[in-house]
């Protein structure tokens, strides 16, 4: 997912956002990443999913993705066509499963307070750049620990584990 | 060392880990159920190997049991299809299910030092035996069950001082949710809550499980109790023999320390929509209630069938006030019946539920319509957690919620007629 580069429409969420806001627990029956996407922030916004491009960006305050571990967060938000999540900051489980299935996740507060509703926004994975196009604004963002870009450059944990097992 | 970084590095194969460090473990029991598992089995698939050790992978058919649709009745069918094809040892369907964090503990799978991982967030609970316990999605889950490892963060600790014999209708349950409220949703995160302190000794292991339970909901990685002797007992009783274990300071020092005086504590309630927005009960809002829950993974043991009883005996729920009891294992399921417990329940005007998550996570049996009120012994009120968008949900102990089902209010159990 490194060396990509997003643009997207920025939506805004706040603080707090959990799991069972993000995909609501009585859609867990599904693994379809499209149509857990339709049912994307059903818990806070049942209009949600109808208003997201393909490409969108969600841009949230603190503590995105806290709660349940259910995997079906960020597949959810994949499967509804969003490129990436910029957030204050992540919870634990959230954050891991994201680079496990590979959902581009930045932690920027800056940007999370800078950015408005409708932003257009353009984010460079590789440099770790995010330009608010309707503002002018940017924000740099830390890089990814080296052992999770491992993980991220092998395609996802699975790929990474694979070339493990098979002694590469 | 935090005692849960020791854990950690001891499964690493290193002389010691310091925080903030990635780290790959050897893990010794990897979990899962009827949500997290058919995503995890994909992944797993993914790798055409074998399991890690047929007798480490656990799979627990405890969500949307017994079947709620055929949609879920399909991803129960996947993971049997699984659990029989790899022989997995510990494979809990029909009526061997119990809530995945009320069985593992008396099924005798939990050891002290040992560390477990499960594809559900509250997978912390086990710290209250001195495992390190915590939390991942399926992808991770997946890749343990071939290789037997997964990756960690290693954390800091907050050291938690509890002190004190807590006053009647008082545990575990009220420790948490004051600490929840105390740190915040995430002011625990990435963080161990290590408890310490004299006051442990006057929580039952039970409460001591509902309290680890809840670390999650403070953001933590995971909660971790010593290993003391009602422990030592406990596991005893399910028939695993452990030396007892205190914790020993961390030399890098605690990122935060905290204090609970569990004299002082009255009994706690968490307001819609957060685990964090806590008072205490004679502080919440007199809502009228139209369903209380007493059970999950957090309040379904058997302490808390019997607090719910005391309450409960020669008494009746509030008119419109449904009452759902659920015991959360087939052993606390069956002891409550043996003790007469399910004549009391059943004189009150409760249901008696079978082992299941069921309402706690708006799944079935008790899923809320909109403008209802639920009191719950349960570890979550986000919005719409238990139903509709704009239902509440509010938390307490079971003591709070038998006595809140007879009065059709949030009531003190101290004060109920």
């Amino acid at each position: 997912m490194s060396g990509e580069v997003l643009e997207g429409r920025a939506h805004k969420v706040g603080d707090h956002i959990n799991t069972d806001l993000i995909i609501p627990a009585t859609y867990l029956v599904s693994k379809d990443p499209v149509e857990l996407g339709c049912h994307l922030m059903e818990g806070l916004d049942p209009d949600f999913c109808s208003r997201v491009e393909a490409g969108d960006i969600i841009v949230a305050g603190y503590n995105f993705g806290s709660g349940s571990s259910r995997e079906h967060a960020p597949v959810a938000i994949k499967g509804a066509g969003i490129s990436c999540v910029i957030a204050a900051s992540f919870a634990r489980i959230f954050y891991r499963n994201s680079i496990n299935v590979g959902l581009p996740i930045l932690e920027s507060p800056e940007a999370s307070a800078a950015v408005s509703e409708g932003d257009l926004l353009m984010v460079d994975l590789s440099s770790g750049i995010i330009e608010d196009v309707t503002t002018g604004e940017s924000f740099e963002v830390p890089s990814y620990p080296e052992f999770m870009r491992k993980i991220m450059d092998a395609g996802g944990l699975i790929e990474y584990r694979r070339s493990e097992l098979s002694g590469g | 060392m935090s005692q849960s970084r020791r854990i950690l590095a001891v499964h690493a194969g290193r002389e010691s880990v310091s925080p903030g460090e990635l780290i790959d473990v050897g893990v010794d029991l990897v979990l899962a159920n009827d949500i997290t598992a058919p995503l995890a089995i994909e992944e797993f698939n993914k790798l055409g190997v074998d399991v890690f050790d047929k007798s480490r992978v656990v799979l627990v058919l405890d969500h949307f049991t017994p079947n709620r649709d055929i949609a879920s009745a399909e991803q129960c069918a996947f993971v049997r299809r699984f659990a029989l094809e790899h022989r997995i040892e510990h494979f809990y369907d029909g009526g061997e299910v119990g809530i995945e964090h009320v069985l593992l503990p008396e099924e005798g799978l939990i050891r002290p030092g040992e560390v477990v991982i499960g594809a559900d967030s509250h997978t912390c609970t086990y710290g209250a035996l001195g495992a390190f316990a915590t939390g991942m999605g399926s992808t991770d889950i997946a890749a343990a069950m071939a290789t037997g490892k997964a990756w960690f963060r290693a954390p800091e600790a907050v050291l938690i001082n509890v002190t004190g014999k807590p006053g009647p209708w008082v545990g575990g349950k009220d420790l948490i949710l004051h600490l929840i409220g105390v740190l915040g949703v995430d002011g625990a995160t990435y963080r161990s809550l290590e408890f310490t302190g004299d006051g442990i000794a006057e929580l039952s292991v039970d409460g001591r499980l509902t309290a680890a339970n809840m670390a999650i909901e403070a953001g933590a990685k995971n909660g971790l109790f010593p290993v003391d002797r009602p422990v030592v007992e406990y596991l005893e009783g399910v028939g695993v023999k452990v030396a007892e274990c205190a914790l020993e300071p961390d030399e890098y020092g605690y990122v935060g320390e905290m204090s609970v005086d569990m004299v002082s504590l009255p009994p706690q309630v968490a307001l819609p929509h957060l685990p964090s927005n806590t008072v205490a009960v004679g502080e919440a809002p007199r809502v009228k209630l139209d369903q209380v829950v007493i059970g999950s993974c957090t309040n379904g043991r058997m302490e808390d069938m019997r607090v719910a009883a005391e309450l409960l005996r020669g008494r009746r729920t509030a008119p419109q006030v449904r009452l759902i009891i659920i015991p959360g294992s087939p052993r606390v399921y069956r002891r409550s019946m043996e003790e007469g417990l399910f004549d009391i329940f059943l004189d009150a005007g409760a249901v008696i539920s079978p082992p299941t998550c069921g309402p706690c996570l708006g799944g079935h049996m008790g899923v809320l319509a909109s403008g209802e009120r639920a009191l719950s012994t349960t570890n979550r009120n986000f919005t719409g957690r238990m139903g509709h968008r704009e239902s509440e949900v509010y938390l307490s102990n079971p003591a709070v919620a038998a006595a809140s089902a007879v009065s059709g209010t949030i009531t003190d159990p101290g004060e109920l007629r």
